[in-house]
């Protein structure tokens, strides 16, 4: 039986998996905006994700009020070294958060709101990107406070992370689109999976090589017995899916791309997980070290245990409302 | 821009000034939940095509004030972390469990069911519809339950202890959650909410009926709204009461403040209006009636009200601000009662719908909710400095070791952004409120074909709700 750091330490983990995957394919969505044919094709992409992006942008709230109150130390050490991404980005989903509805408000400026759209999106990804990358790079830390510089997360790594993970979700949001759509714009999809597959891979083989250059640290955790286990697989995993990737846009199977493009973020956070863990501050802080107190773990835990499942029950209920695609005349309003 | 200043005062003014944006879409967006809940359902129950076509103009105006919450929400629950670690640390093992279960409880279901209420007409049963309609109502109550469990803790701490690191950890949760300013907090603010969204629809109403005193639907909204008002008003006046009467024991430096009291006296004077000087320690220029205000705070003519000068002049709030946002909510507070009277006069000589100076007064109310709740929570706020955690844990010791250029640099992005992005927004959220709910649905059929988005769920309703509306009223 794990205690309940690591309990936490878990499911934290698997709400900001569930985040990436979620709002990843509607930040991935405006992504590929501008590679969007005009009116139609725009309103119709965003029709797809309009009546749940609320939804999936809760998980990062989820993830980020989950790290304040089960790792207030680790919380209160990131946010300050990592400042200027997280103040770009939550500016940068100001911007996208209201375009959903400002679009079609004011059809004279709708331009105007696309870009902000796209702007919204691609910052707010290149911002977590470079959060991501800082991470794992490592946070100065002294006693029980941030003791960096202000540009430290600045750095090629985290700059390609940046853009990495801008490449893994436009896949995500291609895959979406695909999955939603019939006649055009699907193939449009179709098209742009493909350049966004072949970089996601490209960037997927850099980072993968890069990680362990970065601390002896994390090419001893990778390249040791047990963890050797887990990760000798996932190259070969990774190769597979993208065969499987391939077949589905070679044949356009309309329900590969999206799955695959999952699978392959879960490899790929797997392969962090294993960087990173038993440290919620990568080599500063441990799980332990950065818990709340038992009595608050626990009074959430039995909210998270009872409320998780509810969420995810109605959350489904909600997607299959508006499940199947859309029909491009009618739309659903 | 902001040179000279250090990162304490920046990132407090920073705080005030996103919450401030923050606090009105939810002071909004609370009320008006409840009220698209009641629309629908006596949609349901009477089958009368105004409640419809209320739904539907005001569930638009709903997803404009939504986003904008949540967009303004998002900024406020990452700030903690950014701009006040050390706060964040220390409170973390309490505060931050009573958040997880705000977005547990709170916003998964504001935001699980919105998209089933904005789009989902048509596409799921009418009873389902309105469950949506429900659910998103008690997700933002909820909401605001929790946040303000979290804010009253932090004015009335309860339940806690202090570990070998400085950190405040649990040992009662319920102490914790229901701790002493909490329920009234809670009140007042609920009440605070339904106010605002009564005399917004009410404003709405009266524009309407100045154009057009017939309109079935600005009769119907302005009337509801007035109900309101006159049944909520003074209930708010009994819960700032009860609210004040709590503060004054747990925070009796904050009452002294709003009070314009420095010296402690027995049968303390009630201040109208003074100038209250934090360096001279007094307050001139006071027009004030004797043994008010001991009556108000202790309910005897001689009962003994705290001064300022009970306290250690670094412990002291600033009573130059909170004397006057005070007395600007209460002065709000008695116009809307007083509001809420005349409707009543009005409605029994059979004229709420004919007084045009009444239906300008109205108007001009528009807006007085938002500020009653914003210098609400100035003087709250405000009147629990120097402490973050009343008594306990300091705002200069509460900052994160950021940089005063860091702080100011976000500061000024913020505040760009903002005036920019809910400048536009409250722009459209007028425009739909001028255009008004007859016309609106008129053109929204008429543009059915083309327009293929957008929060109005115009296509796909069943024929029965398409129902040209009864010629009633006598146009
Ligand atoms: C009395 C009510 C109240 C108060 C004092 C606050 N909020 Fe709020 N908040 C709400 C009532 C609310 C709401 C009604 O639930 C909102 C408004 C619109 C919405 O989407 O939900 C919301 C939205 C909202 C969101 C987005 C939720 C979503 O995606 O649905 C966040 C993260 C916060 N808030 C966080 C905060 C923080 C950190 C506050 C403390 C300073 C705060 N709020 C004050
Ligand atoms: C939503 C309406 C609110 C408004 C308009 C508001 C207003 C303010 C103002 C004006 C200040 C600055 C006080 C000063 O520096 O003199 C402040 C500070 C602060 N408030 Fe609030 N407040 C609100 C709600 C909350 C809530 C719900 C919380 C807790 C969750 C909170 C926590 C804080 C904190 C942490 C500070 C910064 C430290 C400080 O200066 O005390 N506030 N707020
Ligand atoms: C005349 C009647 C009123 C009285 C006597 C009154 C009293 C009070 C008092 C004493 C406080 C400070 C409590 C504290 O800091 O501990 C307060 C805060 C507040 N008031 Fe009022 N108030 C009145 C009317 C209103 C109205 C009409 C509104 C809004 C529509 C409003 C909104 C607020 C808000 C949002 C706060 C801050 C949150 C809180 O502490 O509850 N008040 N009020």
């Amino acid at each position: 039986m794990p205690d309940l750091p690591t309990i936490w330490a878990g499911l934290l983990a698997l709400a900001v998996f569930i985040y990436v995957v979620l709002d990843g394919f509607d930040l991935g969505i405006g992504i590929l905006y501008p590679f969007l044919d005009d009116k139609p094709q725009r309103d119709l992409a965003m029709n797809t994700v309009a009546p749940v992006w609320d939804g999936n942008e809760t998980w990062l709230i989820l993830g980020g009020g989950g790290l304040f109150a089960a790792f207030p130390l680790a919380y209160s050490i990131v946010m300050p070294a990592l400042y200027a991404p997280f103040i770009a980005m939550i500016l940068a989903l100001v911007f996208r958060g209201v375009a959903f509805e400002f679009r079609w408000r004011d059809p004279a400026h709708e331009r105007h709101w696309d870009r902000a759209f796209f702007w919204g999106s691609a910052v707010a990804t290149f911002a977590q990107g470079i959060v991501l990358g800082a991470f794992v790079q490592g946070i100065e830390v002294e006693g029980r406070a941030y003791a960096g510089g202000w540009w430290d997360w600045l750095t090629p790594f985290s700059v390609t992370c940046g853009f990495a993970l801008m490449a893994g979700y436009a896949l995500l949001g291609a895959g979406w689109i695909i999955l939603k759509t019939e006649g055009e714009l699907r193939a449009r999809a179709y098209r742009l999976a493909r350049y966004a597959g072949a970089a996601t891979f490209a960037f997927i083989g850099v980072v993968s090589l890069w990680t362990p250059l970065l601390s002896p640290e994390i090419a001893e955790r990778w390249f040791t017995f047990p963890q050797l286990v887990f990760v000798l697989p996932v190259p070969t995993l990774v190769a597979i899916l993208g065969g499987v990737l391939i077949w589905g846009a070679i044949f356009h199977n309309d329900y590969i791309i999206f799955p695959g493009t999952i699978a392959l973020f879960a490899l790929s956070y797997i392969g962090l997980g294993i960087g990173v863990a038993p440290y919620v501050v990568p080599r500063a802080v441990t799980i332990h070290e950065a818990a709340a107190p038992d009595s608050s773990l626990v009074f959430m835990l039995v909210g998270a245990v009872i409320l998780l499942p509810m969420i995810l029950a109605y959350t489904a209920w909600a997607y299959w409302i508006f499940r199947g695609k859309i029909d491009e005349n009618s739309g659903y309003h | 821009m902001f040179s000279g200043l250090d990162a304490t005062i920046l990132a407090r003014f920073q705080f005030a000034f996103t919450v401030s944006f923050h606090i009105i879409f939810p002071a909004f967006s609370i009320g008006l939940a409840s009220y698209l809940a009641v629309l629908e359902g006596l949609w349901l129950r009477t089958g009368k095509e105004v409640y419809l076509r209320l739904f539907k103009f005001w569930v638009k105006i709903f997803a404009l004030a939504f986003a904008m919450g949540v967009v303004s929400g998002i900024v406020m629950s990452y700030q903690f972390g950014t701009n006040w670690s050390v706060f964040s640390d220390k409170t973390g093992p309490i505060l931050g469990p009573l958040m997880a279960y705000e977005v547990l409880t709170a916003f998964f279901l504001e935001a699980g069911f919105l998209g089933v209420m904005l789009f989902g007409m048509g596409r799921v049963s009418r009873p389902l519809h309105f469950a949506a309609t429900l659910m998103v109502a008690v997700g933002t109550l909820l909401s605001a339950t929790w946040i303000l469990s979290v804010n009253s803790w932090m004015h009335t701490p309860a339940g806690y202890s202090i570990n070998d690191a400085g950190q405040f950890v649990p040992e009662d949760w319920l102490a914790i959650v229901f701790n002493p300013s909490f329920p009234y907090r809670l009140l007042h603010m609920v009440l605070a909410a339904y106010l605002t969204t009564a005399f917004v629809v009410g404003a709405v109403g009266a524009f309407h009926l100045l154009r057009d005193r017939w309109n079935r639907e600005a009769r119907t909204m302005f009337s509801m709204a007035m109900w309101m008002a006159a049944i909520v008003a003074p209930l708010q006046v009994v819960a700032g009461d009860m609210h004040g009467l709590n503060t004054l024991e747990h925070q009796p430096a904050k009452v002294a403040a709003m009070e314009g009291h420095f010296e402690t006296q027995e049968g303390a004077p009630l201040i109208l209006f003074g100038l209250p000087d934090m360096e001279d320690e007094e307050t001139t220029h006071r027009i004030e009636i004797p043994k008010l205000g001991s009556y108000i705070l202790t309910h005897h003519w001689d009962g003994e009200v705290p001064g300022l000068k009970e306290f250690a002049p670094e412990d002291r709030p600033n009573a130059e601000i909170v004397f006057w946002t005070f007395r600007a909510m209460v002065g709000i507070g008695f116009l809307m009662v007083a509001m809420g009277l005349v409707s009543l006069w009005l409605r029994w000589r059979g004229r709420l719908y004919d007084t045009r100076a009444f239906h300008r007064a109205a108007l001009a109310m528009g807006p007085s909710g938002f500020l009653a709740v914003l210098f609400g929570w100035v003087t709250t706020e405000v009147g629990r400095q120097p402490w973050t955690v009343h008594g306990l844990l300091r705002t200069s010791d509460s900052i994160a070791p950021v940089g005063a250029p860091a702080v100011g640099a976000s500061l000024l992005a913020f505040i760009i952004v903002y005036f920019i992005i809910f400048g536009i927004g409250t722009w459209y959220i007028l425009k739909l409120m001028s255009r008004g709910p007859e016309k609106d649905e008129d053109s929204d059929a008429a543009e059915a074909p083309i327009r293929s988005a957008g929060t109005t769920p115009a296509a796909g309703l069943a024929p029965d709700e398409m129902i040209e509306k009864p010629l009633e009223g006598g146009s």
